[in-house]
């Protein structure tokens, strides 16, 4: 008589309870010890109260470029700063968006 | 109960048998799919992340901010501006800005020169002194005691003696960061004695915000107020942007793997024909067969979105997202490293869920029901 192993006899659904309990097991661990020693709270808050301090404005994400690095005080001209035709030039400037909120002048045209 | 259990049972053990008897096609299927997981699930991970993190920071910042205006471009505010906006009703303290950039030519970096407020005292600076930020520190090798030498575009010189770094908790938003004193700052850049970058302002009711903006602007009307509601808008919208536009460069890799699930699905192998056809002429139902090809389609799914979520949450918490950093980092040489909070949201689970299983478990669905609800016999010739 030959030796089975303990695997072969094993119904498929026990074997995919075992492999799915394993995966969300080991989910779990990687979920756990993300959060160990993880000092959310107090990092946020040192964060926020430097922020409070010194008045800051922008996220430090990109720095290459004066509207990358502070997009909410830049103005929709600086892009095209070196002249009104020239073309933009930064990548990252492809990743960032327009400001919103400038102050809005009009044109407009008609008869005297 | 019991034989609904079993019988539920019994089609699971047959469809992980079905599954293999073809190992290397299931297997590859689950490692393409999985990786498409992976994927769309790091970019999900990563954008949240970054953006809980960028509001959680910039919430205490100032409730205004007060921008001078020529031509369409910013200017400097004037001594007279800050005192234009002393005495408004609702406002709580007014702090002119002094900051600017600086380019470093040698180590190709963008610095953010700046003054610490006067109110505050956690950040003291004396004449000749500097406070940098973690990303600076990190380029040019810098630490407390050492000197750091500041040329001007104009050719002025400044000498300065790290006195503290910023920590790195906050790299978030003070990587780029130099800190230096007002008289330092304004020889370096050679500024007048009443200009100003910009006026923060602080509110004392939030919810006043508008209409403290509204008085100021009739006070300073070549100014531009910018709340922080919108600075917080503009942060979401850059990363939303951002994660939309890296979601729209994966999309061919989702749309390569749609077609493959569509067309593994849809055109059913002959080989699957007849098995279904063997399986209904030995006296299956027809709903027997289809729960017993969902099952195999619900293990493949369930297996490559556990695969792909476990390795997207170790790629995006682990290492820092360390596939998409070169993207990220676009030309800027202080890119700042900074952890990011672990946090699993039920919904965005559910949007990748919706994303990358409900296509493919509806490409099994169709097909399979119409072959096994067909004659057996016609299903076999």
């Amino acid at each position: 008589m030959t030796a089975v192993s303990p695997f072969r006899r094993r119904r498929g659904s026990t074997a995919t309870a075992i492999v799915f309990g394993g995966l969300l097991v080991i989910g779990a661990a990687l979920g756990t010890a993300s959060s160990i020693g993880d000092d959310t709270t107090h990092r946020r808050e040192r964060a926020a109260a430097l922020v409070a301090e010194l008045a800051l404005s922008d996220v430090a994400l990109f720095t290459e470029a004066r509207y990358t690095r502070n997009p909410s005080l830049a103005d929709l001209h600086t892009p095209f700063q070196d002249g009104p035709a020239s073309l933009e030039h930064f990548p990252t400037a492809s990743l960032t968006v327009a400001p919103r909120a400038l102050p809005a002048g009009r044109l407009e045209a008609g008869e005297e | 109960m019991r034989a609904a259990f079993e019988r539920r049972r019994h089609l699971l053990d047959f469809a992980v048998r079905s599954l293999a008897r073809r190992p290397t096609k299931n297997l590859g299927l689950v490692a393409v799919y999985a990786l498409v997981v992976f994927l769309v699930g790091s970019v999900m991970l990563y954008g949240a992340a970054i953006r809980r993190e960028a509001a959680a920071m910039l919430a205490s910042g100032p409730e205004l901010t007060a921008q001078a205006m020529v031509m369409g471009r910013h200017e400097m505010s004037r001594t007279a501006d800050v005192a234009a906006l002393k005495g408004l009703r609702g406002v709580r303290r007014i702090e002119p800005r002094l900051w600017g950039y600086l380019w470093d030519s040698a180590g190709a970096a963008n610095y953010t020169l700046m003054v610490p407020p006067a109110s505050d005292t956690a950040h003291t600076l004396a004449k000749g002194e500097a406070i940098v930020g973690e990303g600076v520190a990190r380029a040019r090798k810098l630490a407390p005691g050492k000197m750091l030498f500041l040329v001007s575009p104009s050719g002025k010189f400044l000498k300065t003696r790290v006195k503290a770094i910023l920590s790195p908790d906050s790299a978030l938003v003070s990587s780029d960061l130099v800190l230096v004193e007002e008289g330092d700052f304004r020889a370096f850049f050679e500024l007048a004695p009443d200009v100003w970058t910009d006026i923060a302002v602080t509110v004392t009711n939030p919810r006043e915000v508008t209409t403290v903006a509204e008085k100021a602007a009739l006070k300073l009307p070549g100014h531009r107020f910018v709340t922080r509601a919108d600075m917080s808008r503009t942060a979401e919208a850059l990363f939303s942007w951002r994660e939309g536009l890296t979601l729209a460069l994966i999309a061919g890799a989702l749309l390569a793997f749609a077609i493959l699930a569509f067309d593994k699905a849809s055109g059913l192998s002959a080989e699957e024909k007849r098995e279904i056809g063997i399986l209904k002429a030995i006296g299956w139902e027809s709903r027997d067969v289809i729960a017993a090809k969902l099952f195999e389609g619900g293990l493949i799914s369930g297996l490559a979105f556990l695969l792909g979520v476990i390795g997207a949450w170790t790629h995006v918490f682990f290492f820092s997202a360390g596939l998409f950093e070169p993207v990220l980092k676009g030309w800027a040489t202080l890119y700042p490293r900074f952890p990011l909070a672990p946090t699993l949201d039920a919904l965005e689970m559910a949007t990748l869920a919706m994303l990358t299983v409900l296509p493919y478990m509806a490409a099994i669905l169709v097909p399979v029901w119409r072959t096994a609800s067909a004659d057996p016999d016609a299903v076999m010739r």
